[in-house]
């Protein structure tokens, strides 16, 4: 069961200001002004993806990495019918998404990046005429309203109108939407900005819920440890392009130096170092001052018992050990020079 | 074509009009009966106008409350629904060709601009006191004029909503309504602007006076266009502005 999504060689330029839904939060796309008058004004062209290919596999969490301005949420446009691919295809499933619209239409929910809320209608009635436009049943449509709403905690709210609603909830609530009719494939983008902690936690599980029924789900992120926690695999995306893609694990363990164990001993000595060098998946060694040691491996704990063996081989007490895992950030780091939050 | 979401789809305007049924009817109602009350019966009750003027009148006010209606139904839920908050965008990611919610919204606002002009006979009529001979004699013109109108109103409230933006607004209403409704030939017949030659002919541009002309002639036996031409202009302009407003729709559904 699930579907899966295919993007080949996508590659889109706005040559007019794309709109809101497509804008990342923090970036602009003001178009270049040049300074004199005179000079003829530049034309405006923004690449926002450039020569995208990626797959994502039925019933997987996939998720989208990147700073304001990557080409996350263009992808998530094209991905849902929303955006014209400049050139490339797309497909979900065996469906063109552009030829094949609104086939691809009845198989996707989506999240917006900023709640696009039907703002004249109450809750139960974003549900409800959700539900409608997806030809479900009044019986089928009542039913999925309660669970729904009572899985996202709007019950007491349900018939209140949503311009009355916090922001938390108005997200509560496209969350809801965009499950009602029971999607193969969930796009969420930037699902948990703007959202406190608790509501936070709600939303991953209720993410690892869907995707526990055999749901795709897409979503993009720029926070780290989302991306890390969720996805099954992510893709790293910077400036329109794939700069890294694979399991999390994967992706941290492709940065040079991998994990950095921190070593403390009463001392150290040349043979310990160099004893320390021979471990299998050992890059590097240093000795930080005469008591600790810095170990760069391809491997966190499965290290531990070898050096503490090699420790006691040279009569040496191993006091304390630090295992620094790969972060995603890093990664990011050595891609793009850039942090991601930059 | 998916008809369960067309009319899921169309539910959904009927709810939120229903639900704004009161501000919408004063909305309707309203500024045609104090126009009519003002030009219809102040003025002729007076003696500074004749009282064969309501018969005018009462047509022209009916027009202006159609098209009115597609602003009011169309052009503003639009400009606002594709505005910062992407309202529209659930409607557009339904199982349906993105065209066809256009098409929705065009039967939505017809059903509306009807009804919108249809209330203001009575409401007029009631206002004008006695003196107002409508005739009823040419019911299927008047129907097919009727139905002109109110398509009129829908598609052009279609293009005009997908054209302006929000902060527009403002200048929509005094650069294209205020002269659409002043030279829309409803206050006075197209024939009084025999002594305006220029102006006669400029106007003939304005669809509204096509609109006005169509009722006048249709509901009462004042000198008015041939309802021929205005069948022919009305049904040309609707296509028109049809194909323009599918146009517009698409670009600002899609980016």
């Amino acid at each position: 069961m699930g579907i899966g999504i295919r993007l080949e060689n996508v590659r889109k330029v706005y040559d007019t200001p794309p709109p809101m839904a497509a804008r990342g939060a923090g970036f602009s796309f003001t178009p270049m002004r040049s300074g004199a008058p005179k000079e003829k004004k530049k034309k405006f062209e923004v690449v926002a993806l450039d020569g995208v290919s990626l797959a994502m596999r039925p019933g997987e969490v996939f998720g989208l990495l990147g700073p304001n301005g990557a080409g996350k949420s263009t992808a998530i446009g094209i991905l849902t019918t929303r955006t014209r691919p400049t050139s490339g295809r797309a497909f979900i499933g065996d469906f063109d998404i552009w030829q094949e619209q609104v086939k691809a239409k009845r198989l996707i929910g989506v999240v917006a990046q900023r709640p696009n809320l039907d703002f004249a209608l109450t809750a139960r009635e974003v549900l409800l005429f959700h539900g409608a436009y997806f030809g479900q049943n009044a019986r089928e449509r009542a039913r999925r309203t309660d669970e729904l709403l009572e899985q996202f905690k709007l019950t007491d709210r349900a018939d209140h109108m949503v311009r009355t609603f916090s922001g938390g909830m108005m997200q509560r609530l496209s969350i809801a939407r965009a499950m009602m009719h029971d999607p193969e494939i969930l796009f969420l983008d930037e699902p948990s900005a703007g959202l406190d902690p608790q509501t936070r936690l709600l939303l991953w599980e209720i993410i690892r819920g869907y995707n526990g029924l055999g749901k795709t789900i897409v979503l993009t992120t720029h926070y780290m440890d989302e991306a890390d926690t969720l996805s099954h695999r992510l893709a790293i995306i910077d400036h329109g392009k794939i700069i890294a893609q694979g399991t999390p694990q994967e992706l941290k363990a492709s940065i040079p130096g991998g994990y950095l164990l921190r070593l403390r001993f009463d001392r150290v000595t040349e043979e310990l170092m160099a004893a320390l060098r021979t471990l299998p998946g050992v890059t590097e060694v240093r000795s930080t001052d005469h008591i600790a040691a810095d170990v760069y491996a391809d491997r966190g704990g499965p290290l531990i018992a070898a050096i503490v063996n090699t420790a006691q081989a040279a009569a040496i007490e191993l006091r304390d050990v630090h295992i620094s895992e790969p972060s995603l950030e890093n990664l990011f780091l050595h891609h793009t020079g850039r942090s991601l939050r930059d | 074509m998916n008809w369960k979401t067309f009319y899921a789809l169309l539910a959904r305007d009927g709810h939120v009009a229903r639900r704004n049924l009161l501000p919408m009817l004063v909305q309707n109602l309203l500024q045609p009966m104090l126009l009519t009350f003002v030009f219809g019966r102040v003025l002729t009750t007076s003696g500074m106008m004749q009282g064969s003027y309501k018969s005018v009148l009462l047509p022209g006010i009916m027009a202006i409350s159609m098209v009115l209606a597609g602003v009011q139904a169309v052009a503003m839920p639009l400009i606002a629904e594709f505005q910062f908050t992407r309202e529209i965008e659930d409607r557009l990611l339904a199982p349906m060709e993105i065209g066809w919610l256009a098409v929705e919204k065009i039967v939505a606002d017809m059903i509306q601009a009807l009804v919108a002009g249809l209330v203001v006979i009575p409401a007029a009529w009631l206002t004008l006191g006695r003196g107002v001979n409508l005739s009823f004699d040419h019911p299927l013109e008047f129907a097919a004029v009727c139905l002109l109108v109110a398509f009129f109103s829908s598609v052009g409230g279609l293009a005009l909503g997908c054209s302006v933006g929000q902060t527009q607004i403002g200048l929509m209403f005094s650069l294209v309504l205020a002269p659409m409704m002043m030279f829309g030939c409803a206050y006075y017949p197209w024939s009084a602007l025999r002594a305006f030659p220029v102006l006669q002919y400029a106007v003939l541009i304005n669809p509204l006076v096509y609109a006005s002309e169509g009722l006048r002639g249709t509901l009462t036996h004042v000198e008015h266009m041939n309802t021929w031409i205005v069948i022919a202009v009305l049904a040309s302009v609707n296509l028109l502005l049809l194909a323009v407003g599918l146009k517009k729709f698409h670009g600002k559904a899609v980016s």
